[in-house]
């Protein structure tokens, strides 16, 4: 079929309006990525001369750094308990029904709706009024509060997909229910589990409004670090840091991409 | 009912959580009700002074730029996101959709904090798009973007559009493509098509990708507080200097618990939508 002038007229829209939307999505980290080759501490485009001394500055100030261990410390301690925890509760919200089911879920589920900065308020003065001190188990159990629906929605899903034949034919054959949950139930949910949990840590580390409420100088995180870093610096050391940042994600979900294929993860196809 | 094996060891993790999720809830309630008193954190005695110091015009204000956020942020991030989900998922080139996925999905996982840092190199006095102009002399003064509404709108859609895209781009891969081929099949041409089948088809999604873009913006934080500077106010920013500047917790307490009402009715309002058109659709 020939295409009319219509046809080319539409097509060529589209190319240029999306080339503009990614040019949008894009420029503010390739302007990042100049700005940090930026060599003099006062930002000018484009910069007068290059140098790479903000990332040396990124590596040793000590706030990142520290920043950056408690970070994975609480990602890697908030995704375990929100895995346990939710994963758990994903099971019985897909098998069974008991008193309070359905206020316990609209519980768990209410931080989708409630900002994080009234969750972080609420449990700054639950701790205050308790007399909790502001430990880093604080910013963690911030942090399973916020990422707890993701996971119990990604394994709750995995559950609905899930072939029940196996189990029956399991426990027809005389396996205890401990031994069911063990050698089926949790291989065949592998996979909703490493998704859910690996997306609880990255948004339990990318976390900074509700985080900003209950950490101290001690527990801060490196999100928390970063922003305290603009209030105080203006120079383009954030910058240095963001690229890092960029490229690290990036990369990984490059590999999440091959592994997993996201359109298939995220439902798109 | 059948046996239920584990459900006391199942339920128990969650059920702690939930009950930290109701006390630190009925923590900011309570808190709301109290007197501040200057120099002490701990509370006073119980009053309603709190609800009405929110009367005054500094948190109209803030409530109001929330709002104009809100909407402004939705309506762009619609705008901009519809074309990058159609592409996402209709292009005839796998590798092109791929990378488009790849694209609009990175953002979402580099947080606030860099993104807001990067938005405020290239909007700046000295940033990117007004160094750039004025090097070609396009302007000889900096555009103000900074401290403005404006500023924020951009940054904040650009925080939102991630999200936008992968809900749209979900509901346009669920339309059954069957319906535009007849529609084809029996002469239109393909903006009607699009028109009358293909936008209908994917207003469900719509609604929901707004709503969670509404969700989003009024939780935003270090977007309006960085780039706002303290000129644009919000609900949230304003939750933070009452509490952290200002140190009266029963104040932010009450102003997180009006806003907590706000997102509650507006988001009761785009399910209600959802409800009605998904009874449309199975009509």
């Amino acid at each position: 079929m020939k295409k009319s002038l219509l046809d080319h007229v539409l097509d060529w829209t589209g190319r240029i309006v999306l080339t503009a939307i990614v040019g949008f999505v894009l420029l503010p980290f390739v302007v990042v990525a100049i700005a940090s080759l930026n060599e003099s501490a006062i930002l000018s485009f484009p910069p007068d001369s290059l140098s790479l001394r903000w990332y040396a500055n990124a590596f040793e100030y000590r706030d990142f750094a520290e920043g950056l261990v408690n970070s994975l410390k609480i990602a890697a301690f908030g995704a375990l308990i929100a895995l346990v925890a939710g994963a758990g509760f994903a099971y019985v919200l897909d098998r069974y029904d008991f008193a309070l089911k359905g206020l316990l879920n609209g519980v768990l589920m209410s931080p989708l709706i409630i900002p994080n900065f009234t969750i972080g308020l609420g449990l700054l003065i639950l701790s205050a009024a308790a007399s909790l001190p502001r430990t880093m188990w604080l910013v963690v159990a911030v942090h399973v509060i916020i990422v707890l629906p993701f996971v119990v929605r990604s394994v709750y899903v995995s559950l609905k997909n899930f072939e029940r034949g196996y189990e029956n034919a399991a426990e027809s054959l005389g396996a205890t229910p401990g031994r069911v949950l063990l050698t089926i139930t949790l291989p065949l949910l592998m996979p909703g589990l490493i998704s859910g949990g690996l997306f609880a840590a990255i948004l339990s580390f990318n976390e900074f409004t509700a985080s900003l409420f209950v950490v101290n100088q001690r527990t801060q995180t490196l999100p928390v670090a970063m922003y305290n870093y603009v209030r105080e610096y203006a120079d383009p050391t954030l910058a240095a840091v963001s690229v890092i940042y960029v490229v690290v994600v990036a990369v990984t979900l490059l590999a999440v991409h091959k592994l997993f294929r996201l359109e298939k993860v995220l439902n798109v196809e | 009912m059948k046996k239920r094996p584990f459900l006391a060891w199942f339920v128990s993790p969650s059920a702690l959580i939930a009950f930290g999720i109701a006390a630190s809830f009925l923590a900011i309630a309570q808190y709301s009700l109290r007197a501040h008193v200057p120099g002490a954190l701990e509370p006073g005695g119980f009053t309603l002074d709190n609800f009405t110091t929110l009367w005054k015009a500094v948190y109209g204000r803030a409530f109001l730029n929330t709002v104009l956020l809100c909407f402004w942020t939705a309506l762009f991030t619609l705008l901009i996101g519809y074309p990058l989900a159609y592409a996402m998922v209709r292009h005839p080139s796998p590798r092109l959709r791929s990378a488009l996925l790849l694209v609009s999905l990175t953002p979402l996982f580099l947080g606030e904090i860099v993104r807001t840092y990067s938005w405020i190199i290239v909007l700046g006095n000295r940033g990117f798009v007004n160094g750039m102009l004025m090097e070609i002399g396009l302007i000889d003064r900096p555009i103000d973007f900074m401290f403005t509404l404006g500023g924020v709108v951009i940054a904040l859609v650009h925080f939102t559009l991630p999200i936008v895209v992968v809900m749209l781009a979900a509901a346009l891969a669920h339309i059954d493509r069957n319906l535009e081929r007849a529609a084809t099949s029996l002469g239109a041409g393909r903006i009607r098509v699009f028109l009358t089948v293909t936008l209908p088809l994917s207003i469900p999604g719509i609604v929901a990708a707004t709503s969670t873009a509404f969700a989003w913006t009024f939780s935003a934080f270090a977007t309006p507080q960085m780039i706002g500077g303290g000129q644009v106010q919000t609900i949230s920013t304003m939750v933070y200097q009452v509490g952290f500047a200002s140190f009266n917790f029963p104040l932010a307490a009450s102003l997180s618990l009006v806003g907590l009402a706000f997102t509650v009715a507006v988001l009761a309002l785009f399910n209600l939508g959802i409800r009605r058109l998904e009874k449309i659709g199975a009509h």
